[in-house]
């Protein structure tokens, strides 16, 4: 059995591994005891739920996919779904290419002090979620914050940052100052991974400093940029703690359901619907494999 | 009107999940039309033995003036421990209990349910019926508008641990220094709120984004009746009757000229707005001069409080702002629910109610609220006024008849989606209110009630 | 642990000596790899120094800093001043050290508790979920077992499910288990990280050469041998990146430990310091916002000071992720 699986894949892959046996599971196996308890358990449960129907009067009963059809023509889904599609078009791109710029300009050597730059950016990265939300919520205030110190200071009137307008844009901000610093050092470690000889070259070349960044750069950090990119849609479309706790501050601006998973949130907590809750967690599970796949795809075939 | 009851009021903050299905129906046909028990099936004396026998007691509570009577209540029975932990405010306290229920184990003996939320709780079959314990008798103990909010369904699930009598607490420095009268009516008040803010562009009559508390309480004390339940599982919702259409009027003119400070209640731009003037007015329970004197210390002196405003002059009407009380779970042993009962007799309608006073606790017993030593008792934190008379006057002036619906915190839940739309300026309240409605039907037709107009 | 293993591609020292005391002669051959991998052979650039672009990352340090500027000045204040002052620079008595002092006795002293109970959280959850997704990663980066791919698929799928939705399920079962309200209850679902093993596994993939892995066996080495004794050492680097993941991941974690526990003795740093957030918003309790900024200004510098700590070692790891997708 073994010969026949090294034969009928490439070679290179064969090469590069033990012979096809069990012994690999004993390293797996922990992992995937407490991935049994902790995750498909609870979604095998999920998936269960979301067959069934439960009210206050009357009793649970199976219901197919009759709760699935139901969100998938609910306007309160779509509108959450579309919420954080706009909100992950927008803040991804920002955060990234905040990021790879701070990136690239540590690697330019052309900063002064770059070793405190490089510090003083990563460290809103060890401050809790809850800690930040709470943090810049203050903040946000326009009578008696910061912004209405500013106002006051400067004689003007700044637009409220937590008015219905605004309020994603302010969580875009929270969540770009938490994570700049983090992907900020995950690309300059790439770049640094960039053999020096490619530089010389491109020195002898006389390429400019620009293009050195286009072609030696770039296509260094790419595949750091794929995986930044996937985990911050996929952290886009989980937003959940950030708007949740500045709910207490704009209750009117971010309704119960502003994201998808604030929706399954509320449906589960405030409205005792846990079915429909388990069948908006498993489309957007579903909606986020997606779009991950499709991304991976994409930054896979540029790759090529 | 930012507000919360005793505890802090649970709101659009509410959050409330619970388990259902068998167990409800169960307790709704147990409940259905049932009258307070003829005779109890545990006597006085079987409670007696179970304190002498002794339990530990966990309680629920973020209640932090409870530990007196507490304390009390361990002195007398040396063998019973009463456990306090504080699992959370308001929404994560009803979390972590519903949780609890729903999974079967982990409920504490004794908890805190505000009176809003005890529909919800009680229709679900978590709560012991404490008619079983007698405790019908202790009925003229009360004043009937708390007494009417722990009797569900012909049930009764909590004794009245405090009444949230609502009252007007202004800063009279604030109107002396624009010269503005203390408005006695709404209309004077929404005169009031023009003048003031006209005065000063960063003063205002009141901090406001919308708040589901608050306005069930206006509703309230206009006469309206949104919410009523008959039988077992029929809803009726009208969210544009007299009363509401009242609150809707007076309040549509007050956001639309901007007279409303946009800060959300218990903020922190809404204790110091509270603090430095910028607010000049809130309407709330009788429970808001305990949060007033240790949330703005700085304003000792400055504030006062009336009686709530009317639509006529010299009209009695006036309404409850929160309050609740301790209700005992049904998972708790047969032991330790006979200790949780004589724990919450006391507490409530014995020796425990002048231990509570003491605390701060506002009293829900007539015969306290009468005591001329209640009465005047001179607050210092309001310039020595002898406040308690304004509140038992309200306690006296609530008008009877309210109720709540068996899914309130859901409904306080949706509350910033519909009517805090208004607050945006994207739709009227009238509308907001409508849109409520709308979602409350929707929500009761799916849990299978039968909802009428 | 992997952590006292030595750090062979710290690109802030010299490798050499390190590459040299590898077990096993294949080393020889990663050695210039490994030392390419870490930029030491670059030539330095010299560059002249931008005062521009030194304005432009001043800038966004600002950005980056300001909050927590605004944190460090307003937990001296007290909470008087706090509603009435400008919020960027000091006012009132200097209450810092009363601050703190209160934070650590207010309630009896729960927060001291707390920042105990993180701390375990920390060590078990973080340490015991590092170690789970190195060996994890490792095998399914080393060994070709059956259901592998499929094995890989799932855990990478499983990143996807929205863990805020799963908590409801995930409460109830574990209440059949009798877990919630103890310590497990925070520790177990801490366990796993499927992106962490995603890091493991495409570091392992790069950084040990399966020649090296061969050269063992036929030496007669178990693999478990192998992994600690080898293999361990050339992952270090990743260890510590995905150690370091973890230690924020764990420290930050709230919303699970605030379904799962009801008693504030169990509670970490994140949880506690909310519940007294929402304090503020009980009549007859305090607002405590001075505790809750002081609380949380002493919740992020034990993180911050095991940054500047592990510095040295955690950018090293951090290209791990960037290596092959």
């Amino acid at each position: 059995m073994t010969t026949v699986s090294r034969i009928s894949r490439p070679l290179r892959t064969a090469a590069r591994r033990a012979k096809r046996s069990w012994i690999g599971w004993a390293f797996v196996a922990p992992f995937m005891a407490a991935f049994a308890v902790v995750i498909v358990a609870p979604l095998a449960y999920t998936v269960y739920l979301s067959l069934f129907r439960q009210k206050m009067i009357g009793g649970n009963a199976f219901v197919g996919v009759e709760n699935y059809t139901q969100q998938l023509t609910n306007p309160v889904f779509w509108d959450a779904l579309l919420r954080v599609s706009l909100y992950m078009l927008v803040q991804v791109p920002i955060m990234v290419a905040i990021a790879l710029a701070a990136a690239l300009a540590l690697d330019s050597a052309r900063l002064y002090a770059a070793r405190l730059f490089r510090l003083a950016i990563f460290l809103p990265y060890a401050v809790p979620g809850v800690v930040a939300a709470l943090m810049w919520g203050y903040m946000y205030g326009t009578h008696f914050g910061l912004i209405g110190n500013l106002d006051d200071f400067f004689g003007i009137t700044l637009p409220d940052p937590l008015s219905s307008n605004l309020v994603l844009a302010s969580i875009g901000n929270i969540m770009v100052w938490l994570t700049i610093g983090y992907n900020m050092l995950v690309f300059y470690s790439a770049l640094k991974v960039v053999p020096g000889e490619l530089y010389e070259a491109a020195e002898i070349d006389g390429a400019g400093a620009f293009r050195v960044i286009r072609a030696i750069k770039l296509p260094a950090i790419r595949p750091a940029l794929g995986v930044a990119i996937v985990f911050a849609v996929i952290g886009a479309f989980q937003l959940f703690n950030e708007p949740n706790i500045l709910k207490v501050l704009a209750p009117n601006a971010i309704s119960s359901h502003f994201t998808p998973n604030m929706y399954a949130y509320n449906l589960s907590f405030a409205g005792q619907q846990y079915n429909m809750s388990a069948t908006v967690a498993i489309l957007m599970g579903l909606i986020t494999v997606v779009v991950a796949y499709i991304i991976q795809r994409v930054a896979a075939r540029k790759e090529a | 009107m930012s507000s919360t009851s005793r505890w802090r009021r649970s709101l659009k903050k509410t959050t409330v999940i619970g388990a259902v299905g068998l167990a409800v129906i169960a307790g709704l046909t147990g409940c259905a039309g049932a009258t307070p028990a003829a005779a109890p099936e545990t006597s006085a004396a079987d409670m007696k033995a179970a304190v002498d026998k002794g339990a530990d007691l966990t309680l629920w509570t973020w209640s932090t003036n409870v530990q007196n009577a507490v304390d009390a209540f361990e002195k007398l029975h040396p063998k019973v421990k009463i456990e306090i932990v504080n699992v959370g405010t308001g929404a994560a306290h009803y979390t972590k209990l519903e949780n609890a229920i729903k999974a079967g184990s982990g409920a504490p003996d004794l908890a805190t349910i505000e009176y809003s939320a005890l529909p919800q709780f009680a229709l679900k079959d978590a709560l012991v019926d404490l008619n079983k314990f007698g405790f019908d008798k202790l009925e003229k103990q009360f004043t009937a508008s708390t007494w009417n909010n722990v009797n569900v369904n012909g049930g009764l699930y909590e004794l009245p641990h405090n009444a949230a009598p609502m009252a007007l607490f202004y800063n009279k420095t604030v109107f002396d220094k624009y010269g503005v009268d203390v408005p006695t009516t709404w209309d004077e008040y929404a005169d009031a709120a023009a003048k003031l803010h006209a005065a000063n562009p960063d003063t205002y009559i009141a901090a406001d984004t919308g708040d589901a508390g608050t306005t069930t309480s206006m509703i309230w004390a206009a006469g309206g009746h949104p919410f009523s339940t008959t039988g077992d599982s029929t809803v009726k919702i009208d969210l544009a009757d007299k009363g509401t259409k009242k609150v809707a009027d007076l309040w549509t003119p007050l956001i639309n000229d901007k007279l409303l400070l946009p800060a959300a209640g218990w903020s922190t731009e809404w204790y110091q707005g509270l603090a430095n003037g910028n607010i000049a007015t809130l309407t709330a329970g009788a429970w808001m001069a305990g949060t007033l004197a240790s949330g703005v210390p700085t304003g000792a002196g400055q504030w006062r409080v009336a009686p709530l405003p009317t639509y006529e002059k010299g009209e009695k009407a006036s309404a409850e702002n929160g309050g609740g009380g301790y209700a005992v779970l049904k998972q708790s042993s047969t032991q330790k629910q006979l200790v949780a009962a004589a724990f919450i007799k006391f507490m409530d309608a014995g020796d425990g109610v002048q231990v509570m006073m003491k605390a701060g606790q506002f009293p829900s017993t007539v015969a306290d609220l009468d005591s001329d030593a209640f009465l005047s008792a001179k607050n210092d934190f309001f310039g020595g006024q002898e406040v308690n008379k304004v509140f038992a006057q309200s306690a006296k002036d609530v008008l009877p008849g309210w109720q709540y619906l068996p899914y309130q915190a859901y409904a306080n839940s949706v509350f910033g989606d519909t009517v805090g739309q208004a607050y945006n300026g994207s739709t009227t309240l009238s509308a907001g209110l409508l849109d409520w409605q709308s979602a409350l039907e929707d929500y009761g037709t799916q849990q299978g009630f039968t909802v009428t107009k | 642990m992997a952590i006292t293993t030595s750090f062979t591609s710290n690109p802030e020292a010299p490798p050499a000596g390190a590459n040299r005391t590898a077990p096993s002669p294949v080393a020889a051959h990663v050695a210039p790899k490994r030392m390419r991998a870490s930029g030491l052979l670059r030539s330095p650039r010299k560059g002249r120094k931008s005062i521009l672009l030194t304005a432009v990352m001043a800038l966004l340090m600002v950005y980056s800093l300001l909050p927590l500027f605004w944190l460090a000045v307003n937990s001296t204040k007290t909470q008087g001043a706090l509603f009435s002052s400008f919020g960027l620079w000091f006012s009132g008595p200097f209450a810092l050290w009363d601050n703190i002092a209160t934070v650590f006795t207010y309630d009896d002293g729960l927060f001291a508790r707390w920042l105990g109970n993180t701390l375990m959280y920390v060590v078990v959850g973080a340490g015991g979920s590092t170690l789970l997704a190195t060996l994890a990663g490792y095998g399914l980066a080393k060994f070709d077992f059956p259901g592998r791919k499929a094995t890989f698929a799932i855990i990478l799928g499983a990143v996807a499910v929205p863990g805020t939705a799963l908590a409801v399920p995930t409460f109830l079962l574990f209440s059949q288990l009798g877990l919630t309200n103890t310590p497990w209850a925070v520790i177990i679902p801490s366990l796993i990280t499927p992106f962490g093993l995603y890091l493991m596994w495409s570091y392992a993939q790069e950084s040990i050469p399966t020649e090296l892995l061969e050269a063992a066996r036929m030496d007669g080495a178990g693999e478990f041998r192998t992994f600690f004794t080898i293999s361990l050492r050339l992952l270090s680097p990743g260890v510590v990146s995905v150690l370091l993941l973890e230690i924020v991941g764990t420290w930050n974690n709230y919303f699970l430990p605030l379904i799962m526990l009801s008693d504030p003795k169990w509670y970490p740093l994140t949880v506690g310091l909310n519940q007294w957030s929402e304090q503020a918003n009980t009549a007859g309790g305090e607002a405590v916002f001075n505790l809750v900024i002081t609380g949380s200004l002493l919740t992020i510098i034990p993180i911050i000071i095991a940054f500047l700590f592990l510095q040295r070692f955690w950018q090293s790891g951090l290209a791990a992720g960037s290596v092959k997708q």
